[in-house]
């Protein structure tokens, strides 16, 4: 079920708040965030974000068909390289 | 034979189930767009006058998208997706379940026939 449009969209207001300074300043800068529930509003586009996945940082630069997808959409949390073969077994 | 939005030709059909055969419509569609034109839903499609299979073919013509227009456009959504890379994307690379599913038995429909693992023992006593 989607969220109730009377509440508009959800933007941690931290990261809301970097980006209007990053987009006040007019410098480039990545933004690192946590914050993967956030939606990608119209302001982010043509900034590098750096989104965490449990792990590490992955860059994501947002363009204009990314807007109302959410940042964890794009740095997925499992790595999944394929069932182990026979022969590899017991070498890791 | 009709002929309605390019190939589709239901014919000994009553017009509610017969416009189904057309991509895009189903029967509550189907509904909405007789009861527009004042046919009788019972009314088979072959007993169609042609100004009502004209009145038919307007309607779905202003106000559906079907068959190819909505074939691509479908696609064009999917290709964004994989465009942008999110998860969902993704997903329709690998020809995965793309709305959450459990993917340890069943989504077939998605992963196409079983592919036995050669060799695969079972675990012993």
């Amino acid at each position: 079920m989607g969220r109730s449009l009377k509440k508009g969209p959800y933007i941690d207001y931290r990261l809301d708040n970097k980006v209007q300074a990053i987009n006040e300043s007019g410098k480039k800068s990545v933004i690192k965030t946590w914050s993967r529930r956030s939606m990608i509003s119209p302001d982010f586009v043509g900034h590098t974000f750096a989104v965490h996945n449990g792990n590490k940082f992955i860059p994501v630069y947002v363009t204009e068909n990314m807007v109302g997808h959410k940042f964890g959409e794009f740095a997925p949390t499992r790595n999944f390289r394929g069932h182990i073969s026979k022969k590899d077994k017991g070498k890791r | 034979m009709a002929r309605i939005s390019g190939v589709d030709i239901p014919d000994h059909k009553r017009g509610e189930i017969g416009l189904t055969y057309i991509f895009g419509l189903g029967k509550s569609t189907a509904q909405k767009i007789l009861d527009q034109a004042g046919i009788s839903r019972d009314k088979k499609v072959k007993d169609w006058t042609d100004e009502e299979s004209n009145k038919v073919r307007s309607i779905i013509a202003e106000n559906f998208k079907v068959e190819g227009v909505l074939k691509s456009e479908i696609q064009l959504s999917i290709k964004r997706l994989l465009d942008i890379g999110c998860y969902r994307g993704l997903r329709h690379r690998r020809g995965l379940p793309v709305r959450g599913q459990h993917t340890k038995n069943n989504s077939r429909t998605r992963k196409g026939k079983r592919k036995t693992v050669a060799n695969k023992k079972k675990a012993v006593k």
